[in-house]
């Protein structure tokens, strides 16, 4: 019963994902796809559950630890560097 | 379901920033913010799982500490150094870690269950049948993410040659490494009694590696910006299964939609290239394939070509410039100085605008970035459809190392291999400079004829070098 509600949920958030960006200009393509990158890296909440496994060394661990940096230096590299660029059209208004 | 857990409610805070988020991303107005709100709900999620990781687990705070430190400095490392010219690798780089990270949850879930414990309906919240089918799902689509991504990195950079590489028997070598990959994952995740689960996981991590190297090999150096894009869509998808593996919503709702939108958006890049998506993951499409339609790539007659002095002559006579940054531009690093020779010509009263082809680059928005960088007003960037009916009216369009976005052949020759993509109309100005190393092909391989004809003079060198030469001789004047 809980799988048929997460499969319902998960069908949803594929139709709202469609409808979300239907007209993009061009200039913001990189910044929403490195954006939507840096979400995807929300992955970092399964790994860090993995960080309940194991014993010290154990491959579980181990792949438990690596799995958090790796997340996390998607979710801080995606979300800053999406900043910067977007920073970037920004300053130009303002200077206006 | 029957105790309410408080983790969940912020779970739902989370997914509505994401998805306010990204709504916001599509905006120019609004991107910025819509950044920083998908940021914090990143944020609030990771707080409220490390607070509240549910009922039971007891988390190992060294582990999380190590990983969490080493993971945020590399990040913000690389998101600092990164040069706004190295940006689609970075990209690309990113979303594959993403992907191994997803991959990575799934084996260290793999290993904590099959091993340390046997699954009950207590410690697997979707039943052991999802959990071994979300758990395959995800080391596939995230390892697939992985590789291909690491190619489609060494194939930006140059590291790898851009031209689509065809192995022999490459369609049975697809087939073969996704359908072995998923053979040995059944094997892994429901028949553990035969055979050593660790090996058969192991050994669809392997396939799934395998697969996405060959998957994206055929694929031209400049199609990789929709790869990237696919495979963003893929991280997504890998993130969501991950999350049917804990029997995570959140994780589940934040992947389907990294997974929608960035399939909406592969196919909105396609569009401008008017190529399918299948078209372009077939590849072989560019680089040195043969090329249709007779004429030999290189050869050209009548090609007339002019210097700096000449180039700032026809510059200083002109009312009206528009200039097309190609990605010559962003090899040359050449965007500061088309910013200053644009002010110079401005300051003389001339029109400047710049024709922004939507896949100009190698990365969707690229040239938008690079001069964006190079503090260009925003106002002056103008996107295909805006422009192409003023070039009639201009009296010079400056080319800066664009090829395949500028080539008549797309309009004028049907059986061209580019027939039907939308360009940018430079030949329809006054006066066309083109400001390019050398005759080469573009990305295409094919012949430009727009640089054999009357209006079109070809000002070969490096695009930074002559743009600095061309703007002394203008400031002499």
């Amino acid at each position: 019963m809980i799988f048929l509600l997460m499969l319902f949920v998960f069908v949803l958030a594929i139709f709202a994902g469609n409808e979300l960006i239907s007209k993009v200009p061009p200039t913001l393509h990189t910044p929403l796809m490195s954006g939507a990158n840096a979400i995807s890296g929300i992955t970092i909440v399964g790994a860090l559950m993995c960080a309940q496994f194991g014993a010290e060394g154990s491959a579980a661990k181990i792949l438990g630890i690596c799995a958090i940096a790796f997340a996390t230096i998607n979710v801080i590299g995606g979300f800053l560097v999406t900043d910067r660029m977007l920073a970037m059209f920004q300053s130009k208004k303002k200077k206006k | 379901m029957d105790n309410f857990d408080p983790a969940q409610a912020f779970y739902l805070l989370a997914t509505a920033l994401f998805i306010l988020g990204i709504k916001r991303l599509g905006k120019v107005k609004t991107a910025r913010s819509g950044n920083q709100l998908a940021g914090v709900g990143m944020l609030l999620a990771i707080v409220v799982t490390l607070v509240s990781p549910g009922i039971g687990i007891q988390l190992d705070w060294t582990m999380v500490a190590i990983g969490l430190a080493i993971g945020a400095s590399i990040g913000a490392l690389m998101a600092r150094r990164v040069e706004m010219t190295g940006m689609p690798e970075l990209v690309a780089l990113l979303n594959g870690i993403g992907g191994l990270a997803s991959t990575f949850v799934a084996l260290s879930e793999f290993w904590g269950r099959k091993y340390g414990a046997t699954i009950t309906p207590e410690n697997v919240i979707l039943g052991p049948d999802v959990w071994g089918v979300a758990v395959v799902l995800s080391v596939l689509v995230g390892t697939i993410t992985f590789t291909g991504s690491l190619l489609a990195m060494a194939k930006l950079s140059g590291k790898i040659s851009g031209n689509p590489i065809l192995l022999p028997m490459r369609h049975l070598l697809v087939a073969g490494s996704l359908l072995g990959g998923l053979a040995l994952g059944y094997l892994a995740a429901f028949h553990q009694g035969s055979f050593d689960p660790a090996i058969m996981i192991l050994g669809l991590t392997a396939c799934a590696a395998v697969f996405g190297v060959i998957s994206v090999l055929p694929i031209g150096g400049a199609d990789m910006p929709v790869v990237v894009s696919l495979l963003n869509s893929y991280s997504g998808i890998a993130a969501s299964m991950a999350g049917f593996v804990i029997g995570n919503p959140l994780l589940i709702v934040a992947g389907a939609l990294v997974g929608a939108s960035g399939m909406i958006l592969t196919i909105i890049m396609c569009k401008a290239m008017n190529r399918s998506l299948g078209n372009v993951l077939i590849g072989g499409f560019g680089g040195d394939a043969p090329t249709t339609g007779g004429a030999s790539a290189t050869e050209y007659e009548s090609v007339k070509s002019a210097g700096a002095e000449e180039a700032a002559m026809i510059l200083d006579a002109a009312t009206s410039v528009i200039f097309i940054p190609g990605y010559g531009m962003a090899v040359a690093q050449a965007q500061h100085v088309v910013k200053e020779l644009g002010e110079e010509l401005e300051s003389r009263d001339v029109t400047v605008r710049y024709g922004i082809h939507p896949v100009a680059g190698r990365m969707p928005g690229h040239m938008n970035v690079l001069l964006a960088e190079s503090d260009v007003p925003y106002e002056q960037l103008w996107e295909l459809e805006r422009i192409n009916g003023d070039f009639k009216t201009t009296d010079v369009t400056v080319i800066i190392g664009a090829n395949d976005v500028v080539n008549p052949e797309a309009i004028e020759n049907p059986q061209s291999p580019i027939a039907g993509m939308p360009i940018l109309n430079a030949h329809e100005s006054g006066t066309v400079l083109v400001i390019k190393r050398s005759l080469s092909p573009g990305y295409a391989g094919i012949k430009n004829p727009l640089f054999e004809r009357d209006n079109c003079y070809m000002c070969f060198g490096d695009g930074k070098q002559f743009l600095t030469e061309i703007l002394a001789e203008l400031k002499e004047n």
